[in-house]
């Protein structure tokens, strides 16, 4: 009747009592800490306070030292006495085993030692190729749809209505281009992706992952709640970080919030898909495709996880120490999800609400891209100049200059990597039998097109490896600093939190070229 | 669905008008529109109880709901009307107790104590009712404007488990409204609860936490009777004093800068005293 999954998890040990208790479990410190808090506070208060306040302050710390018993530890127990009382009273259960059949037996497997793991794995590689094989054909209608056939009708008409090439350049080729390869990019991987992941949601299967990594997250140090906070990263790291309020305890609440963006959020995913597609499931013959690009994003979504247990670990050994703390974590009932009611929230709660998201960061990246490519300076365009000062570097850690100026460019928003990618390497291979002039993209309907542009551009599957392995690994978008900063009130962490991945994807991806020109 | 224990005897002429399924037919979802409003209605509750989707099935939102605990950190607004009243319904974070120190518990407490709405609806789950009568119970003890919405029938229904209401209703001494929000069921009883508590039609006689250490009394009774002296219109001194005794230093915070002190004199133009039946 009580289902509660330990975090102590040995799975077979007595149920933890329920939350409240714990807070009385841990009485002798918590009182002991609060008796001092108070103490302080109140003295600290006294000559501002108000004389009625003080004196009522004054009364209650006398009443304190005076009752020596825990008075935090009493009240907790007349509430368990009097709930347990009414209960008794209220509530009749058939007589048959509490909680029957086909939760409990599902709950056995999926949360299983054994099976947990590999089922996770799994649903989750499913998960990635429904939404590789599934975006292709519509991410190629959109994009015929959007790029060759609206766009030259947008050029001649704008021409004939006489506007002078700068601005034609700025609005059509710069600002629409780079939204019309947002929306053609992002927007059927993710109207597959986010209703598949909402239902899993729904059916309560979430819960049930959480209980599997508790196990780790323990030995890494961390909360494991942080189990639930990594699943929202993986949405949105902005909300994952919002969704750390669940954990009391201010060092493991820190930890989850630096290592939150080791979870791949919505505006990764579409790269992620798009690159395994394109230059992995290239690799493998045909019909193993798609299985062969799902399984390349699954790799790196699980390395996401294991790098957050590897800096947990490190954290919490160094500056921020400390014992795990003890939860209950309760596993709701599976319930059947309302299909349709899951495809229209995730449809317009999440997919249209990223979309915009991205479309609202790429209008103004498309101008500043096209504007960067259009001013010369010397002889050679703005962005020329900046991605050639970048290119040494990108190189060295086995990406270009092009992907380095794109992560700049997309410190806004990482929806608009891919775009940025694409228009500038359009820029830099001076593609011009195929584009409408500098920073101008051209038409390409298929990921195959995309594919030998970037080959053009000097791409190799070291490049693609490392982009899926930067996109994991660099500072957190703008929108997620802000909110780190926001809920930790400090600089510090916040710089911590944008400089901690970033070296880490220079470390990990400089490591991977090193070893693979070996 | 039978009705809470303490509801008025209803005039027995023109029964439709007064059955609660048909005045549910005046219920007008507002959405986010609310400007201003007659009653402050605030949904607290354990974790994955349900409170997001009874949350959207009144106001006609759609928040988004998920099937694991710890969906809401922050809290969530909207509002409806209902026979010709403007509510606003707040969305708390679910949570197992007011007692302990995370940020979403202290954002519920903080709401429920400083926010003083008018109906507190306390959303439990049918088929874990102790757990949630934990709660429950600590909010009683902070407000006697409560509702219970023991949601999950079907749930429990399907596991064997019954809950006698109107039992549960005579030992808390509020209203107790057996739901099934996902269907939608019991949502008008609900509506007429909140209506009538906010209203003041239905007044409460809240429970009292009966297994008290002796040793406390005297200093309860000391430290509510300053309080009282004190802030005469703090509604809730009882707990107050019981948490100052605790050590509940953000209690002592409050304290200090006075915000008790406003709560007591301002009065928010919507709480009026029950009256009594």
């Amino acid at each position: 009747m009580k289902p509660f999954a330990s975090s102590e998890s040995s799975g077979q040990g007595k149920p933890p009592p329920p939350a409240l208790r714990l807070s009385g479990g841990q009485s002798d410190k918590h009182s002991a800490f609060a008796e001092e808090a108070a103490t302080h506070v109140e003295e600290q208060s006294l000559p501002s306070a108000p004389t009625a306040a003080a004196e009522i302050l004054r009364a209650a710390r006398q009443w304190r030292q005076q009752i020596r018993e825990d008075i935090h530890e009493a009240v907790v127990e007349a509430i368990y006495a009097d709930a347990a009382r009414i209960t008794e009273r209220c509530v009749s259960t058939a007589n048959r085993p509490a909680r029957p059949t086909l939760d409990r037996a599902v709950d056995r497997v999926v949360t299983s030692r054994l099976w947990g793991f590999p089922i996770m794995l799994l649903l989750f590689a499913v998960l990635f190729w429904l939404t590789i094989s599934g975006a292709n054909v519509p991410s190629g209608l959109i994009s015929s749809l959007l790029v060759e056939t609206l766009h030259p009708w947008l050029r001649e008409m704008t021409t004939s209505l006489g506007f002078p090439w700068w601005l034609r350049g700025v609005v059509v080729d710069g600002m629409y281009l780079a939204t019309a390869w947002v929306v053609s990019v992002m927007l059927p991987p993710m109207a597959i992706f986010f209703p598949l992941f909402t239902l899993l949601e729904d059916l309560g299967y979430l819960p049930r992952v959480a209980f599997n990594l508790d196990r780790l997250f323990k030995h890494a140090g961390a909360h494991g709640k942080q189990a639930m906070t990594t699943m929202m990263g993986f949405g949105c790291n902005a909300a994952g970080v919002v969704a750390t309020r669940i954990i009391d305890s201010p060092r493991e609440r820190l930890i989850a919030i630096l290592t939150n963006n080791f979870a791949l959020c919505n505006g990764r995913w579409p790269t992620q898909f798009l690159i395994a597609t394109v230059f992995l499931g290239a690799l493998a013959p045909a019909h193993l495709a798609s299985l062969t690009a799902a399984g390349a994003v699954t790799g790196v979504a699980l390395l996401g996880v294991l790098l957050t247990f590897a800096v947990a670990w490190v954290l919490s050994r160094t500056v921020l120490r400390g014992e795990a703390s003890a939860f209950s974590l309760e596993l709701p009932p599976y319930r059947p999800p309302r299909i349709l009611r899951t495809l229209y929230t995730s449809l317009i709660d999440r997919t249209l609400f990223v979309l915009w998201r991205a479309v609202v960061f790429a209008l103004p990246a498309g101008a500043v891209i096209w504007l960067s490519a259009n001013i010369t300076l010397g002889g050679q365009s703005v962005a020329g100049h900046l991605i050639q000062w970048l290119d040494p570097i990108g190189v060295l850690i086995g990406l270009n200059g092009v992907i380095l100026l794109a992560y700049v460019i997309a410190i806004p928003a990482n929806e608009i990597v891919i775009p940025t990618v694409l228009m500038l390497t359009v820029l830099q291979t001076s593609a011009t039998g195929v584009g409408a002039g500098a920073g101008v993209l051209f038409e390409m309907d298929s990921t195959e097109a995309v594919g030998n542009l970037l080959r053009a551009g000097g791409w190799t599957v070291l490049t693609a490896i490392n982009l899926m392995l930067f996109s994991l690994l660099h500072n957190p978008c703008s929108t997620t600093l802000y909110t780190i900063y926001k809920e930790t009130g400090s600089l510090k962490w916040t710089v911590v939190a944008a400089l901690l991945p970033l070296c880490l994807g220079f470390l990990v991806t400089f490591s991977v070229a090193a070893l693979w020109r070996m | 669905m039978s009705q809470p224990a303490p509801q008025p005897a209803a005039p027995t002429s023109d029964a439709c008008a007064q059955c609660a399924v048909h005045r549910a037919a005046r219920l007008r979802k507002l959405g986010l529109a609310i400007d201003h409003w007659d009653y402050l209605v605030a949904l607290a509750g354990n974790p994955n109880t349900g409170k997001s989707t009874v949350f959207n099935a009144l106001t006609g939102l759609r928040q988004h709901t998920g099937n694991w605990p710890g969906k809401t950190v922050t809290r969530a607004e909207g509002g409806f009307i209902y026979d010709e009243r403007r509510f606003k319904l707040v969305d708390l974070p679910g949570t197992y107790s007011l007692l302990s120190t995370s940020l979403d518990e202290q954002v519920a407490r903080d709401f429920i104590l400083f926010g003083q709405p008018d109906v507190t609806v306390i959303v439990a789950d049918a088929t874990r009712l102790e757990r949630n009568l934990n709660l429950a119970l600590q909010v009683l003890e902070i407000t006697p404007r409560v509702v219970v919405c023991l949601n999950l029938v079907d749930e429990a229904r399907r596991h064997g488990i019954t809950v006698d209401d109107r039992q549960l209703a005579r030992d808390l001494g509020v209203p107790v409204v057996p739901t099934a929000a996902r269907q939608g069921q019991g949502l008008p009883e609900l509506l007429q609860a909140i209506s009538e508590v906010a209203s003041g039609r239905l007044a409460t006689r809240p429970h009292r936490l009966a297994a008290e250490p002796p040793a406390l009394k005297p200093a309860l009774a000391d430290l509510t009777a300053r309080l009282q002296a004190a802030y005469p219109s703090l509604p809730n001194a009882r707990w107050v004093a019981m948490r100052l005794l605790g050590g509940d230093s953000s209690i002592v915070e409050a304290l200090r800068k006075g915000e008790l002190g406003q709560l007591g004199q301002a009065e928010p133009p919507t709480s009026r005293p029950a009256s009594r039946l």
